[in-house]
Order: structure tokens, then C-alpha cells, then sequence
């Protein structure tokens, strides 16, 4: 998810829900992490791709959630849709370059599994990947963990 | 307007599906260290406020609840609102009606006194200068209320005119309430809630008329009055006692009454199909065009006697070129600037505010089209990232109102 203008990323930030307390946003350790806020699960060259908790606590409830089509080419990161919550806007990137070969239909008439399920039910695309040496370019759990504690204390 | 949210829920401006290019970032923030405190702003921080820079101003925009949370609460039980960051003034003298009235549209000499209406300052062309919340006390004295965003200038504006006035003789004088703080208190446990600090009976009070009466042991101006659409009112104190009174209510209310912050007021007044100045009403729109005809007093239509009377009284007779109206969408959310077209693709207007509706579960949206094509049911395409998405013109308001009127 790319906050690429200042607004759009003060909004996310402000717009953050406190639904439960949390000190830390849930990061897992299998997947690999864009620094706009996307996760991405390898399965051979198949990858799965979606927002990460950090992401869509900083969003809000999503009420809306824009869909590439099967068959599109995604490039590494550039945006292929956009999350949409009551106030703010932001672009998803692709954390890997490919050609989308499913969508997450549910996503369309129950956008909010992006809030409740970010790494499960809520993924949004699959891609089959054209270069898998692109993950080399993205960051473990561990790493992200301290990009999110640093982005976080720079707001 | 009151409460107008500045930038929120502007569109922002973005490359087109598939582009490359960036759109360039644009500062709309202040830092914060510059920005000016309600005497609330403790109590919002403790109460897990999340402060955003709004008109100058540091705002919750949000607590704990979500803004859909927020917003539905509102409607089913209420929300107390800080809306100190506005700007609440007095006018007195013996020609304080005939003054205001040259720089609004409203009929201030037919206004019953403890009466008030929305009105609109014009400028010399009939667009809106601001919207404003105006009371009359006595009929040598208005209180009136105006938006954060447009203080500065809206000063400036009266500050012009009543030397003006004075200077041909006019007994006019003013009193800024910066000494004040200003709370909403808007939903259907408002007056119940309210009722329990006060003892005037509320319930004798109606939509639009004001009481100087003690509440909470302080004396306050009190309008039922609102931009949420629901009961409610909005509460002058002085501003030593507004935390006291903030936390007298939310404890009347046993937690049914919330916190709220711009977020859901923002959806809350647009649910409710009113204008939010910057972006449904500018200085280069009339209230003609606003439809907010109702708001030129009878009298006024037949005698003007305001900046920009013969523009809009022209409107009146001839019809405006554009006309704001409601649309429902299918989509991602309409947000202020998309583009509305005609079913063939030809341009008819532009967004002015819109966004999801938590009541409804579905897009809303406010904006201006060209007559002849603002009638509830027109088919619509509204171009959001450069795709067309299914529109339909609608009746405002989105959410039915619940303004306290006699039976």
C-alpha cells in the first residue's frame, strides 16, 4: 500500500482505528514485506499478495477495495488498485512483478476482510511471477518489524 | 456551513490507472507546533483523541470508536463534539439588523427574538463568502456563529462594512467570543441528557431558537441547532467550565453519548445534505445555485438590500446554470473534484464532497451539474482514477433529518 502523498499518509496515520490496544501490529515471519505495505506469500512462482495489518490499521476500515483484472501485468513496485476507507484513499503497490492470475472476489462485496484478516481472507491478488530474484529486494518480518517502529515514530 | 472539514475528504490529485508519473505532493498542513488549542485539547489526548491540524487549529479527528462506529452511534444515542475552533461573535446596537442584514441573505428583522437561521454572507458578485448559524438575541443584539476555515477573512469582511457603517451614522458594535468555548451535543439522548443539567424545560425549546439559561451551574448560550441532521445543540460556555461541562455530559449519558470528531461529523453532515464550505459552497457559487433558496427571506427576494442582490435576484427569476445536488454510486468512493458526466461521456459538473455513507452502506456524494440534468432520478457516470462508474441523482437529505419542531 503506497501513501504516496503527504495528505493521503497524514490521513491514513490519523485515521488509524484503536479497536483493541495494541502495541505493535501482527507481522508474520513466512512472508516477504514492501516498504509501502504490502506482504507477499511465495508458493513456487506463484505468489499471494496483500496489505499488511500495519497498513490497514493505519487506513481504517476499508470500505472499498479496487481490483486489477486476471490477465493484467503488475510491475514491482507500482500500483495496481487502490484500498478505500471512509476518509482516505491510498494506492496499493505490487511488491512483485507478473501477471495477475486470480483475484479476491469476496474482496468486492466484503472489502473490510482487508481489517479482519489482512494475511488471510483478505488478500487481494495472485501473481505469476516473472522474476523471483525481485524478492531479494523486499524485507524479512524482522526487518519490517523495525521499518514499522521507525515510520511510526517519525509520524 | 458549520464545521467544515478544509481538506479531509478532498480528492487527491492521482495518476491515472497504469501511469507512471507521480503526482506531485502538496503541503496542506501546518506543523503542529504552530497550531492553536481548544481548552479541550487535555481532555481529547486523555480520552484518546487523535489531534489533527484543521483551520489553523489542533482537532480530534477521531477516539476510540471508528469513524463508522462514530457516525451510527450519533444517530442512534449522540455524540458531544468540540467545535470551539469556531468562531462565535456578537453584534450590538440599535442598527445591528438593518447592518447584518446588507451582508446576508437572511430576513434578520422577520426573525422572532431567541429565533436563528442559517444564512449566507455574500460578496459583491452573490457567491458565498462563508454559511453561518445566525441568532437573534434581541432585536439590538445577534449572536452568530461562523466557520473556523473562513474566520479570518469573515472578520475582515464585517470589520470593513461595520466601519462603513459607522461612519454614515449606524449604531453597530461587536464582541468576538474568543473567551468562549463551543460544544455540540447532537442525537436523540441530547435533550434528555441535557435536560438533567439544566432546569428550563427543553422540551419547550425548539429547532432553531437560543436561551441564555445555566447549565451544569454556568450560564450558557444554548441553540437547538446542529450539522448532523439529529436533535441537538450547540453550547457557548465559558471557557473555564467547558471540560467540566464535556465530562457532565458524557457521565449523564452512562457512555452512550461519544466523544466524536471530524471524521463522523464530516459523514454526519453529509449524510445529511449539508453544504461544507471549500467544497460545496465557494465564493464563486450562489446560494441559488447551492439550493439554499429557502434561506433568502420573502421580503428579501422582493427588496435585495445585499451584496450581490441583483446577481442572485436574477437567478431567481431566470433559474441558475448549475444546481447542487445528491448523487448515489456504485464503485469506490466519490471524493470531491470527480468528474460527472452525462450517460453519453459529454461533462455536466463535478463532485463537490462525497464519501460512504455508514448509515446507508453505500457512496453518497454532493456536487454541481448543469440544469436541466438535476432531477432525482438522471443517470449519471462518475469518473474516479479514470474509470466511469454508475451514478444516480438523488434527493438530499441522504439520512431523513431530526430537527426538534412543534407537532
Amino acid at each position: 500500500m503506497a501513501c504516496r502523498q503527504l495528505w493521503a499518509s497524514r490521513a491514513a496515520s490519523y485515521l488509524r482505528i484503536s479497536v483493541f490496544h495494541r502495541s505493535f501490529s501482527n507481522v508474520l515471519n513466512d512472508l516477504k514485506y514492501a516498504d509501502s505495505h504490502e506482504w507477499v506469500k511465495v508458493d513456487g512462482n506463484s505468489a499471494t499478495v496483500g496489505i499488511t495489518d500495519h497498513a490497514q490499521d493505519h487506513l481504517g476500515e476499508v470500505v472499498y477495495v479496487e481490483l486489477p483484472e486476471v490477465g493484467a501485468t503488475v510491475t514491482q513496485g507500482e500500483g495496481f488498485g487502490a484500498a478505500e476507507s471512509v476518509k482516505a484513499t491510498s494506492d496499493i503497490n505490487s511488491p512483485v512483478s507478473g501477471k495477475v492470475v486470480e483475484v479476491n472476489e469476496k474482496l468486492t462485496s466484503s472489502p473490510a476482510l482487508v481489517n479482519t484478516s489482512p494475511y488471510k481472507d483478505g488478500w487481494i491478488i495472485k501473481v505469476e511471477m516473472s522474476d523471483s530474484g525481485e524478492l531479494n529486494n523486499l524485507m524479512d518480518s524482522e526487518k519490517y518489524s523495525k521499518f514499522c517502529e521507525e515510520e511510526d515514530s517519525n509520524h | 456551513m458549520r464545521w467544515g472539514l478544509w481538506k479531509l475528504g478532498q480528492s487527491i490529485p492521482r495518476r491515472l490507472a497504469h501511469g507512471n508519473n507521480k503526482a506531485v505532493a502538496c503541503r496542506y498542513f501546518a506543523s503542529d507546533a504552530e497550531l492553536k488549542k481548544t481548552v479541550l485539547y487535555d481532555f481529547h489526548v486523555a480520552n484518546g483523541g487523535k489531534m489533527v491540524p484543521f483551520a489553523g487549529w489542533s482537532m480530534p479527528i477521531q477516539y476510540k470508536d471508528s469513524i463508522m462506529d462514530s457516525t451510527l452511534n450519533c444517530r442512534e444515542n449522540g455524540s458531544l463534539f468540540d467545535v470551539s475552533h469556531m468562531c462565535g461573535l456578537s453584534l450590538k446596537g440599535k442598527d445591528s439588523v438593518p447592518f447584518l442584514e446588507k451582508l446576508v441573505i437572511a430576513d434578520v428583522a422577520g426573525l422572532a427574538p431567541g429565533t436563528g437561521s442559517l444564512t449566507v454572507f455574500t460578496n459583491e458578485k452573490g457567491g458565498a463568502i462563508d454559511d453561518s448559524v445566525i441568532t437573534k438575541v434581541k432585536d439590538d443584539h445577534i449572536y452568530l456563529v461562523v466557520n473556523a476555515g473562513c474566520r479570518d477573512k469573515d472578520l475582515a469582511h464585517i470589520e470593513e462594512h461595520m466601519k462603513a457603517f459607522k461612519a454614515k451614522g449606524g449604531d453597530v458594535s461587536w464582541h468576538i467570543h474568543d473567551e468562549r468555548s463551543l460544544l455540540a451535543l447532537q442525537g436523540p439522548l441530547a435533550a434528555p441528557v441535557l435536560q438533567h443539567l439544566t432546569k428550563e424545560d427543553l422540551s419547550k425549546m425548539y429547532f432553531g431558537e437560543f436561551r441564555v439559561l445555566d447549565i451544569n451551574g454556568v450560564q450558557c448560550f444554548l441553540t437547538r441547532t446542529g450539522y448532523t441532521g439529529e436533535d441537538g445543540f450547540e453550547i457557548s460556555i465559558p471557557s473555564e467550565s467547558a471540560v467540566d461541562l464535556a465530562k457532565a455530559i458524557l457521565e449523564k449519558s452512562e457512555g452512550k453519548i461519544r466523544l466524536t470528531g471530524l471524521g463522523a461529523r464530516d459523514s454526519l453532515r453529509l449524510e445529511a445534505g449539508l453544504c461544507l464550505y471549500g467544497n460545496d459552497l465557494e465564493q464563486h457559487i450562489t446560494p441559488i445555485e447551492a439550493g439554499l433558496t429557502w434561506a433568502i427571506g420573502k421580503r428579501r427576494r422582493a427588496e435585495g438590500g445585499f451584496l450581490g442582490a441583483d446577481v442572485i435576484l436574477k437567478q431567481l427569476e431566470e433559474g441558475p446554470k448549475i444546481r447542487r445536488v445528491g448523487f448515489f454510486s456504485s464503485g469506490p468512493p466519490p471524493r470531491s473534484h470527480s468528474e460527472i458526466q452525462d450517460e453519453g461521456g459529454n461533462n455536466i459538473g463535478e463532485v463537490s464532497s462525497g464519501g460512504f455513507s455508514p448509515c446507508l452502506k453505500k457512496n453518497i456524494a454532493i456536487g454541481y451539474v448543469k440544469s436541466g440534468l438535476h432531477k432525482a432520478g438522471t443517470k449519471v457516470k462518475i469518473i474516479i482514477r479514470g474509470k466511469s462508474n454508475e451514478g444516480v441523482v438523488t434527493k438530499m437529505p441522504f439520512v431523513p433529518t431530526k430537527y426538534y419542531k412543534p407537532s
